[in-house]
């Protein structure tokens, strides 16, 4: 018999219990390149409890998987560096840790879903043996031991016959049943914060909503802090308890989910609300926003949304607002914060 | 995967009666008499000269020539040569020696090739990257018969290191350098091939999964990236074995290596049609033989392609 340690008491190297469970705070990310230097995360702060979901929504080149990428340490390093913040899981900075000390907590504590599972699998190797890695690396587990784990992850995430498919190649699956096995490996070693890279991005509505489910129930089950980074509002709307909405490399604006469809204050979360496809606005126009998401290699001076921006005034093409905080829990970075949202 | 196979043997049929007609049509195709190249600069009677014309039916039409040919071969008979030389010996006692070249050459390509690409491919950009993409342009450009020469000149006459030619028998020693020749250009290759696949394929998706699996470093990239990558440069090794056994020619018969190459060459030279198209024969064989084992590796190799 080997050495197998159950998943239910899983030693964790880092329980101390102090404050939240994940702290981002102040991180910057640049890529430098040969077209110059883009900061692609900025000053971004957010923080993750156990058991809550918080979304980071943007369009696509704001920096929100940018700086998930930055938890998990896989930044492809050159081009990308981390320059600045810390990122304290459980009260330590995974910035400062060795390398050897942060791969434990990659996968294990911290896991990520990616957007497409077809090419985020390996295509040579089974999902049974894809999922048994994790099992066998971190936990030395025997391989038929990590197969039989495999298996009960696959039913967990409802793969229907599970002990027949574990032994199929990703292709084999379609792509709602592929996410499924992408979740299952990422939960295998049961992790305190689970990273959602548009998990439903790639599949078709019926089964984007299957999906969303499945990560809720686990999050019930298993009270992990879920980061949930979409462009979608609507799903958003579903299953995060916290928004932090995103734009050009910077966070706009942070709510409570309920505060913040009741009443945005940034006009960059108010544009994203307006041109959701809402059903009590049938037969009428969407209205997005104008314009297009800034080049990141050319920011706009001043406030970096101002060219878009319906509210614009003088100081917001001189003046980068910070983020600051308006409400209890709320913050915004709009000069016109507080009038703005009174209209 | 079976009736694969088994359709693939079909097409090698096909493959063996149109090579084999191709080559017996460009060798009956070649101008001038082989009887009289035989006789060479001495007169020849007419009464000899008959009975030779007849013995190898060099007065039929070519089909029926032909047609006499490959009911022979298919009987284990290649015919023989001139001097009346079954040309089947020829091949029983030349072949060995172009395989063993062939295999010591492929065992320096896959070596040194993969492990050059793979350094370079992590590497991308690093000096030893650099290195490995101008020496592999270097060895592409530059000719086989300019390369053995060099080698000859340089590595056998000047630094005295290896043997300029294989001996007769050659010894394991006088094989070295040329295979080491034969070896180069595939070599720089495969070096190219592995490199760039390397390269892809870390940049690829589930590599970045690999890494947020927590795995390490060495793991991600020999066990994740490695086999990815090996697929296309598996592909051209196998393809370049065929190659490098019917490649020697010019390698054999600048070391002097008495393997099947050169006894292919001689006997262009002499007119020896039968001797041509055996050998030929067998070349294609062989790479028809490379080719389905190609295409049956690559099922085993990447579980995305069925055959069915």
């Amino acid at each position: 018999m080997t050495k197998v340690t159950p998943l239910d008491t899983a030693v964790d190297p880092h329980s101390a219990d102090t404050g939240v469970l994940l702290d981002v705070r102040d991180l910057e990310v640049e890529f430098r390149m040969r077209s110059g230097t883009v900061k692609a995360a900025n000053r971004v702060s957010y923080q993750v409890d156990k058991g809550e979901t918080l979304a980071i929504v943007g369009e696509s080149g704001s920096g929100k998987t940018v700086s998930a990428q930055a938890i998990m340490g896989i930044i492809d390093s050159p081009p990308g560096f981390v320059t600045g913040g810390e990122i304290l899981f459980r009260g330590k900075d995974l910035l400062k840790m060795e390398e050897k000390e942060r791969r434990q907590i990659r996968g294990d504590r911290i896991s990520m879903i990616f957007q497409d599972a077809l090419t985020a699998l390996n295509p040579v190797f089974t999902v049974g043996w894809q999922i048994s890695e994790m099992f066998q690396k971190h936990r030395g587990m025997s391989k038929s031991e990590g197969y039989k784990r495999a298996i009960e992850l696959m039913n967990l995430v409802k793969i229907p016959s599970a002990a027949e498919r574990v032994n199929a190649y990703p292709h084999e699956f379609s792509g709602g049943m592929r996410q499924r096995v992408m979740i299952a490996m990422a939960i295998a070693l049961d992790p305190d914060v689970l990273i959602a890279d548009e998990p439903t991005t790639a599949l078709d509505v019926t089964v984007q909503a299957q999906i969303m489910g499945l990560l809720a129930d686990l999050q019930q089950q298993t009270g992990m802090g879920l980061i949930l980074i979409t462009h979608d509002l609507g799903v958003v709307a579903e299953v995060a308890d916290k928004v932090s909405v995103m734009y050009a490399a910077e966070i706009v604006e942070t709510a409570d989910i309920r505060e913040l469809y009741r009443h945005p204050y940034h006009p960059y979360t108010e544009g994203l609300m307006r041109s959701l496809v809402r059903p009590d606005h049938k037969g009428g126009r969407l209205s997005p926003i104008k314009g297009s998401p800034p080049d990141l290699l050319h920011i706009p001076s001043g406030c970096p949304f101002h060219p878009r921006c319906d509210y614009v005034q003088d100081v917001c093409r001189t003046d980068d607002p910070p983020l600051r905080e308006i409400l209890e829990g709320r913050t915004s970075a709009c000069h016109f914060a507080e009038v703005f949202s009174n209209d | 995967m079976t009736s694969y196979i088994i359709r693939r043997v079909g097409q090698f049929v096909l493959v063996f009666f149109a090579a084999t007609f191709l080559i017996f049509s460009m060798v009956f195709a070649i101008p001038g008499d082989p009887i009289r190249a035989l006789a060479g600069e001495k007169p020849m009677p007419d009464s000899l000269r008959q009975t030779l014309v007849q013995r190898y039916h060099l007065d039929e039409p070519y089909i029926v020539q032909y047609w006499y040919y490959v009911t022979g071969v298919l009987q284990g008979d290649l015919g023989e040569s001139f001097n009346q030389r079954p040309v089947l010996d020829i091949i029983k006692e030349r072949f060995p020696r172009t395989l063993r070249l062939a295999i010591y050459a492929f065992i320096i390509e896959m070596v040194i090739g993969v492990t050059a690409g793979v350094w370079a491919g992590i590497r991308k950009d690093k000096f030893l990257d650099s290195l490995v993409k101008v020496s592999t342009v270097a060895v592409i450009s530059i000719p086989i018969f300019v390369l053995g020469f060099m080698a000859q000149l340089f590595i056998g006459v000047r630094l005295g290191w290896l043997p300029v030619t294989a001996g007769n028998p050659p010894s394991l020693y006088g094989y070295l350098l040329p295979a080491i020749v034969l070896a180069a250009v595939s070599l720089a290759y495969v070096a190219r091939l592995t490199r760039s696949s390397v390269v892809e394929n870390l940049r690829s998706d589930y590599v970045r999964t690999a890494k947020a699996k927590g795995l390490s470093r060495r793991r991600v990239i020999g066990v994740h990236t490695f086999r990815n990558s090996l697929i296309p440069v598996i592909t051209f090794l196998a393809i370049d074995l065929g190659a490098l056994m019917g490649g020697a020619i010019i390698t054999e018969t600048i070391f002097n290596v008495p393997g099947i190459g050169q006894a292919l060459y001689q006997s262009v030279l002499g007119q020896e049609g039968a001797v041509v198209v055996g050998i030929v024969t067998l070349l294609v064989i062989i790479y028809a033989v490379a080719n389905l084992v190609v295409d049956v590796m690559y099922a085993v190799l990447d579980p995305r392609i069925r055959y069915d």
